[in-house]
């Protein structure tokens, strides 16, 4: 496919093109980069060489920004022309399938699927407890992903105040268990009702605002939310936050004092650094992932999903439906709201303190970016974006400098290069089989 | 009654600094209905640029009305250039994508703004010169307002007026209201839109420097993270006062200031912030256009 | 206030004195209008007359400023009784048995032909929260009796072989059909068809005529349509009532519409 557009470049003009760029970056970072300002000595030092270094690069990235944009649109016109001369006759019907899919279709899913959780599952016995405690961070990122992946993507809400719900479920436990001693499992439900009514508070006067209106009063109810827990020093400990939270406990056992010398003697591969209480969390968080997968799959197929799906594409010929906006909206919104609430509670038991800088905007849009780039609408797609966007930082510690800068950049290129995110959502396909007798059945695939 | 006063005039002042961020909120949207994330970012590079000139110009001896024009001039220009050029990066290619991808990626360029400067600058808060020249017939009433709130004021209030001008009476503005109104019809009748919206966000991205010289003078102090929470107050603002809408954008900037002013002045200074998105809920719920918005019926 | 009593008791739908106003505008100006039990009936008129306001009035996106809208609405015991439509929010027009499809088409783009279908379902279902999350027996019976039902209701109307489409893929007369199924998914004694011909060429027009025909035949339904089509218009519909500036200016037979010295005067003017 690429033969049709690369033969007829005109090497002269993209040279052209790509040093004007080069000129053009120059000019453009010149006082910045140039230009550093001493602030000990209040004065400038100067560092014309990285304008080289700029120049050099950007020539470079601008020839491969522009053939990457070619290409792109090359492909999008000839997916439209294919689509204008219609579908070959022996074409497969149905929209196209992923890897994803193939994967998740194939005879061997089953076991598949139990490998990998066994391996999953293994992980604290040979894995270092650092790896551990990432895995249980990016395990809360893909259900508060799959969580917000229901406001936004499967009902079109969008909502930039989401972390106020995780900081919500968080806070329950918090103080609960600070103050009235309460334990992990019975603050894991409160904690999800307290967010689910936060939402349902929220919502009823907010939801019958247009798409952005609504994401700018859910950014300001984080902030609010952040705030007041800043500033409420009384009972939250303000900016000091809260600490000595306990972890999940196992029928009153003490993890680490009785159960971890036993497991040590029998497994030498394990570590003997591990923190079992945080072997235990991230049993639950995988049993709470899984959870949250099957809801989010039955809910997607069910005629509360569909109705959101309505909403998303169309509200106005949702209601025409048959469909309460009103009500299908706030069920949506709440539904997300309890999903950060339970999320935010394993969290709180994961790193024991938490104070409000763990609750700031940029969660809110770290979240958001795991729905958008993994893909709107699509499980699998969330998954692989919380993995993504959580392990990826962590493994570029080595450019630890560079790393927001170079995560900032990857935001932008995937929009441009891949707007629907890595993996697109599929819709479930139908499959009909007739009965005997002539009563129908209809089956799902 | 002297308390009530001072709060006046500083509530004026930060308004002031937002109506000049929240314009190009407002600009923006209303063109492209996009949530310009990275303008924030925008403002604080104005900022920077300004200190970084204000210092490269006063060693080489200039000083006075001079040197601030001068650095004006050149935040200007370059917060214009950045304007420009992120238009055509993270926005432009993605014209045709669906409505939450020039978000992310507005969102991811305000990231990447943010580091850069943090990166090649520092991450540390820089002290800012006084540019502001004395004013000489300010010195009786000096006590109630020092001459950085009256330039502030003076130059938010002329650009307001040039900005008017050139949106109501030049080609260029009436193409902007054009391809607001209807971006197809516009192109049809031979406007280039990649003109007018590169336009919107370089004069927008200068309103921004403006702001971001003026904060740093009124502020004395600035950081690569300036341009986050002013970046999310004016959008507020451009909100409270129905957003598209230029004058709304200036009298939302003001009600934020005024209500921020008085809630630090009267209630606590810890519930500022909490303040202003208070105020925007309240004002969505009970006018869901914004102040001056209209909330048009959908067309079906 | 009067009890809700309709003019003719062989009416379906009656609207008495309805009025619309934005503003000052007056979009609607007394409008009285009914169609009759199994009737197809026909509202013409020229451009911004004030038709798909109307329509907007009756399914509820819009509450007339002044007058009455009642409908005969089937009781699930069987039997009908007439209730007030005005102040309904359109799902519970919808869900008394109005339903409707769009001038310029509303599909569900991104979700399958069949999807599509099983939403219109949505108000004759009852599963909720626990039933979608723990598909307890009654969900899923349900669940299927509904994607058979649409599949059915798909095959009748000739677009099972795309079951599994996206809606925004299929071509634009399967499209229009689409949307009349999916209207018909919500089991109406009223359907509404804002302008189903637009865009249609001959052939489409055509088979649209037997559609509308077979509809109403089949499933029992009265048919009210918005149309600019003349031809489709007379040869389908028993009564035509016709609007000029949101007034009714005649009603009547097709034959007698097509002479009526005022309709002739709105569509082509004055000597």
């Amino acid at each position: 496919m690429p033969r049709d557009f690369t033969t007829g470049i005109n090497w002269g003009r993209e040279f052209k093109s790509s040093f004007a760029a080069a000129l053009w970056m120059c000019l453009l970072t010149c006082p910045m980069v140039a230009f550093k300002i001493n602030a000990a000595e209040n004065t400038i030092d100067y560092r014309w060489n990285y304008l080289i270094y700029v120049a050099a690069g950007t020539f470079i990235l601008s020839g491969v920004w522009r053939f990457m944009l070619a290409r792109r649109d090359y492909i999008r016109q000839s997916k439209a022309e294919a689509e204008f001369e219609g579908p070959a006759p022996d074409a497969p019907r149905g929209p196209a399938k992923t890897w994803v899919d193939v994967v998740m279709s194939s005879k061997y899913r089953n076991q598949g699927i139990g490998v990998g959780l066994l391996v999953l599952a293994s992980l604290p016995l040979w894995a270092s407890p650092y790896t551990i405690n990432i895995l249980i961070t990016a395990l809360i990122y893909i259900s508060l992903g799959l969580g917000l992946n229901i406001v936004v993507g499967v009902s079109g809400l969008l909502n930039l105040g989401y972390v106020a719900f995780y900081a919500i479920g968080a806070y329950t436990y918090a103080l609960l268990n600070h103050y009235f001693g309460l334990g992990f499992w019975v603050c894991l439900p409160l904690g999800a009702l307290a967010s689910t009514l936060m939402g349902l508070m929220l919502g009823f006067p907010v939801l019958r605002l247009r798409g952005d209106y609504l994401a700018i009063v859910t950014l300001g109810f984080g902030e609010i939310v952040r705030l007041v827990l800043v500033n409420m020093g009384d009972i939250t400990m303000g900016p000091r936050g809260i600490s000595n939270i306990s972890p999940p406990s196992l029928f009153g056992l003490d993890l680490n004092k009785v159960v971890k010398p036993v497991l040590l003697e029998w497994v030498p591969t394990m570590s003997p650094n591990l923190d079992l209480n945080k072997a235990f969390l991230f049993f639950i968080m995988m049993a709470v992932v899984i959870i949250t997968i099957v809801v989010v799959f039955r809910l997607e197929n069910s005629r509360l999903g569909r109705a959101w799906l309505a909403m998303r594409e169309d509200e106005i010929a949702c209601q025409a439906m048959g469909i309460d906006r009103t009500r299908a909206k706030l069920t949506a919104f709440a539904l997300g709201a309890t999903w950060a609430g339970l999320a935010g509670v394993v969290f709180a038991a994961q790193v024991t303190f938490i104070n409000p800088t763990s609750f700031t905007f940029m969660q809110s849009v770290m979240i958001l970016s795991i729905v958008v780039l993994g893909g709107m609408g699509s499980i699998p797609g969330v998954i692989i974006g919380a993995l993504v966007l959580i392990l990826l930082p962590e493994y570029l510690r080595a450019f630890s400098d560079y790393r927001m800068l170079i995560f900032g950049a990857l935001m932008v290129l995937m929009m441009v290069f891949r707007p629907g995110g890595l993996i697109q959502s599929v819709r479930e396909t139908y499959v009909y089989k007739p009965l005997e007798g002539g009563a129908g059945g209809e089956a799902k695939k | 009654m002297d308390y009530f006063r001072d709060l006046l005039i500083s509530g004026l002042t930060k308004g002031s600094i937002y109506a000049l961020i929240a314009l190009g909120y407002t600009m923006v949207y209303g063109i492209i209905a996009l949530i310009n994330f990275a303008h924030g970012e925008i403002y604080m590079i104005g900022a920077f640029t300004a200190l970084i000139a204000s210092m490269v110009l006063s060693q080489l001896g200039m000083a006075g009305w001079g040197l601030l024009l001068a650095v004006g001039a050149v935040a200007v220009v370059y917060a214009a250039m950045y304007g420009w050029t992120v238009e055509k990066i993270a926005y432009k290619p993605l014209r045709q994508a669906s409505r939450l991808a020039p978000l992310i990626s507005a969102i991811g360029m305000s990231i990447f703004l943010q580091n850069y400067v943090q990166l090649v600058q520092t991450p540390n808060f820089l002290t800012f010169p006084d540019l502001i020249p004395e004013i000489s017939f300010l010195e009786p009433i000096s006590h109630i307002v020092n001459k950085t709130q009256l330039a502030i004021w003076i130059i938010t209030a002329l650009i307001m007026v040039v900005l008017t001008c050139l949106i109501k009476f030049t080609r260029m503005g009436m193409a902007m209201r054009a391809v607001a109104q209807d971006k197809d019809m516009a192109r049809l009748t031979g406007v280039n839109i990649d003109r007018v919206i590169s336009t919107t966000f370089v004069m927008g991205s200068s309103l921004a420097a403006v702001g971001g010289l003026l904060i740093g003078c009124y502020m004395q102090q600035i950081d690569f993270y300036i341009g986050f929470l002013a970046g999310m107050k004016a959008f507020t603002a451009a909100v409270l006062g129905g957003i598209g809408s230029i004058p709304g954008a200036v009298l939302g900037a003001l009600v934020l200031g005024f209500a921020e002013s008085f809630a630090a002045g009267y209630l606590s200074s810890d519930y500022e912030d909490v303040v202003a998105f208070v105020l925007l809920i309240v004002i969505l719920i009970v006018r869901p256009g914004g102040l001056l918005g209209s909330s048009q019926t959908q067309k079906v | 206030m009067t009890e809700n009593v309709m003019n003719n008791p062989a009416s379906i739908i009656e609207t008495q004195d309805v009025s619309m106003i934005f503003g000052g505008l007056v979009a609607l100006d007394e409008v009285n209008f009914r169609v009759e039990k199994g009737s197809i009936t026909a509202l013409i008129g020229p451009n911004g007359a004030g038709k798909t306001t109307f329509f907007n009035c009756l399914t509820g996106i819009y509450t007339p400023t002044r007058g009455r809208i009642l409908f005969k609405a089937p009781q699930p015991e069987g039997g009908d009784q007439v209730v007030p439509l005005r102040g309904l929010s359109p799902d519970k027009v919808t869900t008394l048995g109005v339903a409707r499809t769009f001038q310029n088409i509303r599909l569900f783009n991104n979700l399958t032909v069949l999807e599509n279908v099983l939403i219109g379902c949505h108000c004759r279902m009852k599963a909720g929260l626990w039933g979608a999350l723990f598909r307890d027996k009654n969900t899923m019976a349900e669940e299927n009796a509904m994607a058979e039902y649409s599949y059915q209701l798909l095959e009748k109307y000739g677009l099972s072989r795309a079951v599994n489409d996206l809606a925004k893929n299929l071509p634009y007369g399967d499209q229009r059909r689409l949307e009349i199924v999916r209207a018909l998914a919500t089991r109406p004694s009223l359907l509404l068809l804002d302008e189903p011909a637009a865009g249609l060429n001959i052939n489409e027009t055509r088979e649209l005529k037997d559609l509308i025909h077979l509809i109403r035949d089949r499933e029992n339904l009265s048919i009210l349509l918005i149309e600019h089509d003349m031809s489709l218009v007379m040869s389908i519909s028993e009564k035509v009532y016709v609007m000029e500036y949101g007034r009714v200016i005649a009603q009547g037979g097709p034959l007698e519409i097509k002479n009526d010295p005022a309709v002739i005067k709105a569509y082509l003017g004055e000597e």
